[in-house]
């Protein structure tokens, strides 16, 4: 066992309090501004009310920019489970000329900054193809974010493939299944769990990634970060921002939830 | 055997090749295969990402006329020499480097006794608590933690308003707030895989540093630390790039003279695109050269 005297526990305690008060703090303010009445975050709150949450409630924009993080989320999600999950399968099953290179391709979108990333594609949108004729619009967004969200799914997929055995898709083929019965009855049950948790990990990547889409979202179009990063330009809507950032907070709560939950299904399998 | 029994009446082997064409014809060729598996991948990746880096980076070569100010194909080094001849640049650059160096010592610095504490110190039930309480911030969202810090330290907020009970002031906007900003953002990046591997490191170590006659800050100095150098390795290629390509934090809680590299990329893009595709390759290079310092260090394949 480590041995520390009781000075050195006390001391490595007051540290972790520090770095919990340090993480948690802010986040409490957040939601005790949420209902702060006046129009400026402050400290201590003056009074009380609920009245921006009345506003966010109705607030047409917000709900539009909700919808525009859901759809472009969810596009990114569908090109991120198709391209992770066939990479994955061609980088675990196979060993060929250049797969170090593929691996690094598929990390390379969400290693280089963002910016570089938004500035890319955006440059590409622009000056390629806007003069062709072909205008991706609101497509742009879902293209640039499907293409980071792609490892999220292929490193899940990918590390569970390596540790699955090829033998039962060769006996179900042998047994007189094609290839795609096998991978309906055989292969995918196997790794449907690290699908999804690829699949969450993607669409929570995409809700909340904000640099890229301020270069790749096309002109008037709000996702939530957007209009968050917005209003948060506006001083006078600052407790309006602290109700949704309130509301994203609680909701952090379900990917938190869904991950212990994913562990025990995987421990249960 | 009663499932055998049915199994007759479901397929028949011998028919099998005439059936299905397309599976015996992949199960023939596992190139075929392959080729199949990474198409759309390999056609996504290069054909629209790769296709708009490189273009980004010929751009860089190009020129931006004088007197009307649009960007003419060419190729020319003067965008490239701006990067070093103007300070301001110059000046960005460094600044953003030790930001990011900052915030990784910062975050190693917090995240060893916190691991130490989790995996040594702290029961079951609370190591538990402690593991999703320093995930749950990963998940609260970027700019949410923005917000936060920004509150937090603003100037009629929450840190003033404490320090001013004892007489103090925080620091106000700044580059030590946009260090601990994008601490705060990335630290469980640091402090998850710190913590793994205390708790990988076998139990008869310590006993037997113990029985040696080791204290146990000696234990932790010469048994704990140097086990830790990769997790430390690979948490800091998180903390060290995600902070240097961050500019928002630098916006948004930096107050004047704080901006950072991607501020630049992001304010020329329109302006003067040449200089702005550019100046994208430095935080490339930045982290490129980071990389292979650390994989020198052979740290990455070990863990």
């Amino acid at each position: 066992m480590l041995r520390l005297g009781r000075g050195s526990k006390i001391a490595l305690g007051v540290i972790v309090s520090i770095v919990l008060i340090f993480m948690y703090v802010p986040l409490m303010l957040v939601m005790v501004n949420s209902f702060n009445d006046s129009r400026i975050a402050a400290w201590p709150v003056q009074a009380f009310s609920t009245r921006w949450w009345e506003i966010a409630a109705t607030s047409e924009p917000i709900r539009a920019a909700v919808l525009n993080s859901i759809v472009v989320g969810l596009g990114a999600t569908v090109i991120a489970l198709l391209l992770g999950t066939l990479s994955a399968f061609a980088l675990s099953r196979y060993s060929f000329f250049g797969k170090q290179t593929v691996n690094l391709l598929i990390v390379l979108p969400i290693a280089l900054p963002g910016v570089v990333t938004g500035v890319a594609f955006s440059n590409t949108f622009n000056s390629i193809l806007s003069p062709a004729g072909i205008q991706v619009g609101y497509f742009g967004m879902i293209i640039a974010h499907g293409t980071f969200c792609i490892v999220m799914v292929f490193n899940n997929v990918f590390a569970r493939l390596r540790r699955m055995s090829p033998n039962l898709q060769e006996a179900s083929m042998d047994l007189g299944a094609g290839i795609g019965q096998t991978f309906r009855l055989v292969t995918f049950p196997q790794f449907r769990t690290a699908f999804v948790a690829g699949g969450l990990l993607a669409f929570a990547l995409s809700f909340d990634e904000v640099v890229v889409t301020i270069f790749t979202a096309p002109p008037g179009v709000d996702t939530l970060p957007l209009w968050i990063l917005n209003t948060m330009a506006r001083p006078n809507e600052g407790n309006l921002v602290n109700v949704v950032a309130t509301v994203l907070i609680l909701l952090s709560l379900i990917p938190v939830y869904i991950s212990q939950w994913l562990s025990r299904a995987e421990e249960d399998e | 055997m009663t499932s055998t029994a049915s199994a007759p009446t479901r397929s028949e082997p011998q028919a099998v090749p005439l059936h299905r064409p397309v599976s015996t014809a992949l199960h023939r060729r596992p190139r075929l295969r392959l080729g199949a598996l990474l198409a759309l991948p390999l056609t996504w990746l290069v054909g629209l990402y790769i296709f708009s880096l490189a273009l980004l980076l010929i751009t860089a070569f190009w020129l931006v006329d004088p007197f009307t100010s649009l960007v003419r194909p060419g190729f020319t080094l003067d965008n490239f020499a701006l990067l070093f001849s103007n300070p301001a640049y110059v000046s960005t650059s460094l600044r953003t480097l030790g930001i990011a160096l900052a915030v990784t010592a910062l975050s190693a610095v917090f995240a060893i006794p916190l691991g130490i504490f989790m995996a040594k110190i702290a029961s079951p039930w609370m190591r538990a608590v402690l593991a999703v309480a320093i995930t749950l911030p990963l998940w609260a969202g970027y700019l949410v933690k923005i917000v936060a810090m920004r509150i937090t330290f603003t100037e009629e907020g929450f840190f003033n308003s404490v320090a001013g009970l004892i007489g103090g002031r925080g620091p106000g906007f700044g580059i030590p707030i946009v260090i601990l900003t994008l601490t705060y953002l990335w630290f469980p990046y640091m402090a998850l895989p710190v913590y793994t591997a205390i708790r990988q490191i076998p139990v008869n170590l310590f006993d037997a540093s113990a029985d040696l006659g080791a204290q146990g800050w000696t234990t932790i100095r010469t048994v704990v630390m140097p086990l830790l150098t990769p997790a430390l390795i690979a948490g800091s290629v998180f903390t060290f790039s995600l902070s240097l390509g961050d500019y928002l934090a630098a916006r948004f809680v930096g107050g004047p003279n704080s901006q950072m590299i991607g501020s630049i990329i992001a304010s020329n893009i329109n302006l003067n695109p040449p200089v702005a595709a550019a100046f994208s390759v430095v935080p490339i290079a930045f982290v490129v050269i980071y990389l292979l310092v650390t994989r020198r260090t052979g740290a990455l394949e070990r863990m």
